[in-house]
């Protein structure tokens, strides 16, 4: 398994751990809700170096990336990041990541930790532009502070720029605690925050810059228990649970970033077909009527016809109960929204609610 | 640490006997280690449990986890707070967060679990 830099420091900290995607990450520090409750309250710091990173650059970067990206990377400007997912020739999701534009000839990928080698081979087969990629994941580490006090902890570290200036979905390449970092306004939590992209040399100095400060601040330390239950309360799908290179966005309720107007990007024509035929399955976000969890891969009743299949559940530290998304057929979706969630062999009562969750 | 009267099983529930009622729950190295108890799913009073057989569900925030019988019998009480506050197995994993009662059948059932001593050494072995 591979290991972020920031290993031996979350090994201090008594972390436990847990794979994902090939890595060995910290799972929790201390307890899952009170990591996930430290973010929705005070501040909570993660170390994230497993994400992937690629640029592309020089000249036909920007045609490339636009040529991949399902959403419209012509609407970036330098300093702005996009979320955006790739598809396949029949619309299926290869990845869902964000595209940073340093320049419009030179542009980071973050894309997910068990993907990078499947999109750099994506990326690479089809670069007919001329364009000059680089998978610099093993170079790039990331560390995220998200929370309601993160503006107010980041800021006596960046003197030279004031911090609450960088709106959301736009960086700046700045020094934090003296070391050249990638400032972004972006998270996966649903809370104000930013990501931190430094040099895997000068991980563990960030790290412990903004440690004590976090602390100090009520913050936790927070795994990646917590980051599931953040982006899950915060309606954020993830993939490999909730997309896959089958499912289409239209079917997990990603369609608002598929701009296909006056532009062409792989997957279009299968998109548009899919849609023009109308889509069978649609994303749902449910929660329970009793105390029961529902988790991925439980079956979706509405009385006694199975329409379906939870793809993320968990119980919400904040809202006291079991939420999640279900894949579900879209003509069966009851107006009343009451559906049943058969765990271990019983149903338990839920209902369709709109994301996110809080 | 590890109570010295009670028995345990290598998947962490113990037993604790008085008379021919066995009280079972989860050992607090199992709770610290499972954290964040959410959810607790118990048999009904009358149901026969089997030793080593699976009787029940706790759920944590991240996951599921089976419970498993120490003894074989009746079960006789229910531990019904914890239906509302299952977080009392985090908090008294040997007290309050108890879950069942069971009127048992075999006592020598309870020779094939793990003294507390026996038991210690398990949790380092599995900990290392």
């Amino acid at each position: 398994m591979k290991r972020t830099p920031l290993y031996q420091i979350h090994k201090t900290l008594n972390a436990k751990f847990t794979e994902f995607g090939g890595w060995e990450m910290p799972l929790q520090y201390s307890s899952i809700v009170k990591e996930h409750l430290s973010v929705r309250t005070t501040v909570g710091l993660f170390d994230l170096s497993h994400m992937g990173e690629l640029e592309v650059c020089g000249q036909g970067a920007s045609e490339l990336v636009q040529k991949l990206s399902a959403n419209d990377v012509g609407r970036l400007t330098d300093g702005r990041a996009l979320y955006t997912l790739f598809c396949n020739e029949t619309g299926g999701i290869v990845d869902d990541l964000l595209i940073y534009q340093y320049a419009d000839d030179h542009y980071m990928l973050v894309v997910n930790a068990a993907n990078i080698e499947k999109d750099l081979a994506w990326v690479e087969t089809h670069n007919d532009t001329g364009a000059e990629i680089r998978d610099v994941s093993e170079n790039t580490a990331l560390i995220a502070l998200q929370g309601p006090k993160s503006m107010d902890i980041l800021k006596p570290f960046v003197p030279e720029c004031d911090v609450s200036e960088i709106s959301f979905f736009r960086f700046a390449v700045e020094e934090v605690a003296g070391i050249g970092t990638v400032i972004s306004r972006t998270g996966y939590t649903g809370e104000i925050g930013f990501e931190l992209y430094v040099d895997t040399n000068s991980a563990e100095d960030l790290w412990n810059a903004l440690y004590p400060a976090v602390i100090e601040a009520d913050g936790q330390l927070v795994g990646l228990g917590a980051r599931d239950t953040l982006r899950l309360e915060a309606g954020l799908r993830l993939y490999g649970m909730d997309m896959n290179d089958d499912t289409n966005p239209y079917e997990v309720g990603l369609g608002k970033f598929v701009k296909s107007k006056n532009r062409q990007f792989i997957g279009k024509s299968a998109l548009l077909r899919e849609k023009k035929k109308g889509i069978a399955k649609q994303m749902i976000g449910f929660q329970m009527l009793d105390r029961a969890v529902a988790r991925a891969g439980y079956a979706v009743y509405q009385d006694s016809e199975c329409i379906g299949s939870v793809t993320s559940g968990a119980p919400s530290p904040s809202l006291k109960y079991g939420i999640g998304f279900a894949a579900v057929s879209s003509q069966a979706i009851p107006d009343d929204g009451k559906i049943d969630i058969e765990i271990r062999g019983r149903m338990h009562p839920a209902k369709i609610v709109k994301v996110p969750f809080i | 640490m590890i109570p010295h009267n009670l028995r345990y099983m290598e998947s962490h529930e113990w037993a604790k006997q008085d008379g021919d009622v066995v009280t079972i729950g989860i050992s607090d190295y199992a709770q610290s280690e499972i954290q964040d108890i959410v959810y607790v799913e118990l048999p009904e009073v009358g149901t026969e449990l089997t030793q080593k057989t699976e009787f029940g569900v706790i759920e944590s925030v991240k996951a599921a986890f089976d419970l498993y019988a120490p003894v074989s019998g009746e079960v006789i009480d229910v531990n019904e707070s914890l239906l509302d506050a299952p977080e009392q197995v985090n908090a008294s994993p040997y007290d309050d967060g108890w879950f069942l009662k069971i009127r048992i059948t075999d006592p020598s059932e309870l020779d094939a679990l793990l003294d507390a001593d026996s038991y210690q050494a398990h949790i380092e072995a599995e900990h290392a």
